[in-house]
């Protein structure tokens, strides 16, 4: 059975200047699924994944990201993904309902529409009391959840989610990668980098980048029985070792 | 094309967009008080300076000629209550030496054989030396003195056939110029604006790079034209509130008149406004972080801005090479557009030169931010 793709990548070439961040790359996401990104620092994912949000121009190379040319179609992308930034992207002098509605507004829902989404959104979180507080006064954990959840606030195909539990405790990723599993069963794919090799297993799929290139890309469990791993971490090794460009 | 319905969206995104840059200003005290506390306190200090009136200054007198004459002008000028005879002074050489003790403001020089050259000529000389190291305060001491010495001639020709004359020939110390007291209301003007439009503007965009937010944005629908509009369309509302508080008290606290046309004069503020919101946008583009971008926007428009701009110190004696320098400072075209529409009443045809100049300034500034920021994006 044929999986429907939502990401294709076709020898997708960037350089800056001499420097080529992403050599050739070439994958396909599938609707639905936990794609793991992953990558020592300068392999370039963070590149490429700028590249499919439409932050960045690619060189050379045939994208589609939810069937929408990356070149032609930017705009149409923009609408049907959302994005976490690494860095914990809400307004801290606003509210929590006034974050949600503002970012669900940016993303053209109604009015009507927003007030019932940040009703459910609230709840869905377990934080219907906390609506009016600003959310500079919420812990970090909280913060992360909240941001995870204004990321799909318009329901979104895929969501592009950068190294989104940097800087957080082992409980509260746990929850956050709930909040992930929940995403994807309602039919999101999730696009995500991390460095934590314990997440990685929880992806379906799993592509490692070095120097730029895919070095790898599998099922978590193929890629341990390749590589006769016990576990990702010494996967990750294995293939990391390889690099160049470290930073 | 787009539908109706995508436009209204459209519209509405951008609206939120506005109204969460207001949650921002208005929730953040730092900025509120920047924006409505300093134009207000600043105008006050200014003209608080400018209208301080002389009273027992204290001068010293060389009078060589030690006459009838000399001494009524020296009783006139001790009994109108605004000077106090301090010292009487036996040589010039002192003079400098007395104004670095900082208590005398002026000496006065009567040549030898005052009287008797008025009686021979009908004229004498009077050499009125001020401590101009406070420009404000030397401008006053000297207009009084002048006017004391011309009320006493006028006194004396009732009696007198031949029209006598006495010259008083001036010299400020340490500020040869020291010239239009309204100069503090433009200066101010472009000032508090540039702060408001440039430095606030600048901060605000740069702390969304800073917070990672920007990034948000750029992912989302909205194109960078509409978010760069959102983050500077408060400020410009800000800038143009400022404006408008500044006129209104310079008019009705300090007498400062507006012959000119106001529309113009608030076209030329809205013009000033958007050449320093282009300039915020242009440092935001070049600074990482909120910190360089205050930095920037503080060292590089406002010290210039107040320096440079003929607001504190005049143009005219400047070194040369800083008086071409201040031809680049926007402030110091819209200080003198707005010196002319206020003052002297002028309309375009008068300030056409300065207007065109900012116009060609503001189009340049906003060539190079768009470039900078499509440069960025990739």
């Amino acid at each position: 059975m044929e999986r429907e793709k939502v990401i294709e990548v076709k020898d997708l070439v960037k350089k800056f200047g001499d420097f080529v961040a992403n050599d050739h790359l070439t994958f396909d996401v599938y609707k639905g699924e936990i794609f793991g990104f992953l990558g020592a620092n300068g392999a370039g994912k963070t590149t490429a994944m700028r590249i499919l949000c439409g932050l960045s121009m690619p060189t050379e190379g045939k994208l589609k990201v939810n069937g929408f040319d990356v070149y032609r179609q930017s705009e149409k992308i923009k609408k049907s993904i959302g994005y976490m930034s690494q860095k914990f992207s809400l307004y801290e002098d606003m509210t929590v309902a006034e974050n949600i509605r503002f970012y669900g507004g940016i993303y053209g829902l109604k009015r009507s529409d927003r007030i019932k989404k940040q009703q459910q959104l609230l709840n869905d979180l377990g934080m219907p009391e906390m609506k009016d507080k600003l959310v500079g006064s919420l812990p970090l954990g909280w913060k992360q959840k909240l941001a995870f959840a204004i990321a799909i606030v318009h329901d979104p195909q895929i969501v592009f989610l950068d190294e989104p539990t940097g800087g957080v405790d082992p409980i509260t990723r746990r929850q956050f990668w709930n909040l992930i599993y929940e995403a994807a069963s309602r039919g999101i794919t999730i696009f995500v980098t991390t460095h934590y090799m314990d997440e990685a297993e929880y992806c379906d799929r799993v592509s490692i980048m070095v120097d730029g290139r895919v070095e790898a890309l599998d099922t978590p469990a193929n890629l341990m029985a390749n590589y006769q791993a016990a576990n990702m971490n010494e996967v990750f090794l294995h293939l990391a070792r390889k690099a160049k460009n470290v930073e | 094309m787009l539908n109706k319905e995508d436009k209204s969206n459209a519209m509405n995104r951008f609206i939120g967009f506005v109204k969460k840059e207001f949650f921002h200003i208005i929730r953040d005290p730092r900025t509120l008080i920047i924006i409505l506390g300093i134009p207000i306190s600043q105008l006050l200090l200014f003209g608080f300076v400018i209208s301080t009136e002389i009273k027992d200054a204290k001068i010293a007198v060389y009078d060589q000629s030690k006459d009838y004459m000399t001494t009524r002008i020296v009783n006139k000028l001790t009994s109108s209550g605004y000077f106090q005879l301090q010292e009487n002074l036996e040589s010039d050489h002192g003079v400098e030496a007395i104004f670095r003790k900082g208590e005398i403001k002026e000496v006065l020089v009567f040549e030898p054989d005052f009287a008797a050259k008025i009686e021979r000529n009908g004229s004498a000389n009077i050499q009125l030396l001020t401590d101009a190291s406070d420009p404000n305060v030397a401008r006053m001491v000297n207009m009084y003195t002048q006017n004391i010495i011309n009320k006493f001639i006028q006194q004396e020709r009732l009696g007198q056939e031949v029209p006598m004359q006495i010259d008083t020939s001036v010299k400020m110390y340490y500020n040869e110029e020291t010239k239009s007291v309204f100069m503090f209301v433009p200066g101010l003007m472009a000032m508090i604006m540039m702060l408001v439009s440039a430095l606030m503007s600048s901060i605000s965009i740069t702390k969304e790079k800073e917070m990672g937010t920007m990034e948000v944005l750029l992912v989302s629908p909205l194109k960078p034209i509409q978010i760069i509009l959102g983050k500077v369309i408060p400020y410009l509302l800000i800038a143009f509130i400022d404006a408008i508080i500044i006129i209104l008290m310079g008019n009705l606290v300090f007498q400062m008149p507006i012959y000119g046309s106001l529309t113009l004069l608030m076209s030329e503020c809205f013009l000033f406004i958007f050449l320093a919101l282009s300039l915020g946008i242009l440092i935001s583009t070049v600074a990482p972080n909120q910190l360089i971008a205050m930095f920037i926007s503080m060292i590089g428009l406002m010290l210039p801005t107040m320096l440079l701009s003929g607001f504190i110190f005049p143009i005219e004696s400047m070194p040369k090479v800083l008086q071409w320098f201040s031809c680049i400072m926007p402030a110091r075209w819209f200080n003198e557009i707005v010196k002319n529409v206020m003052l002297k009443g002028v309309g375009l045809l008068f300030v056409w030169k300065q207007t065109i100049i900012l116009l060609g300034m503001s189009a340049l500034i906003v060539a190079l931010s768009v470039k900078k920021f499509k440069i960025r994006l990739e």
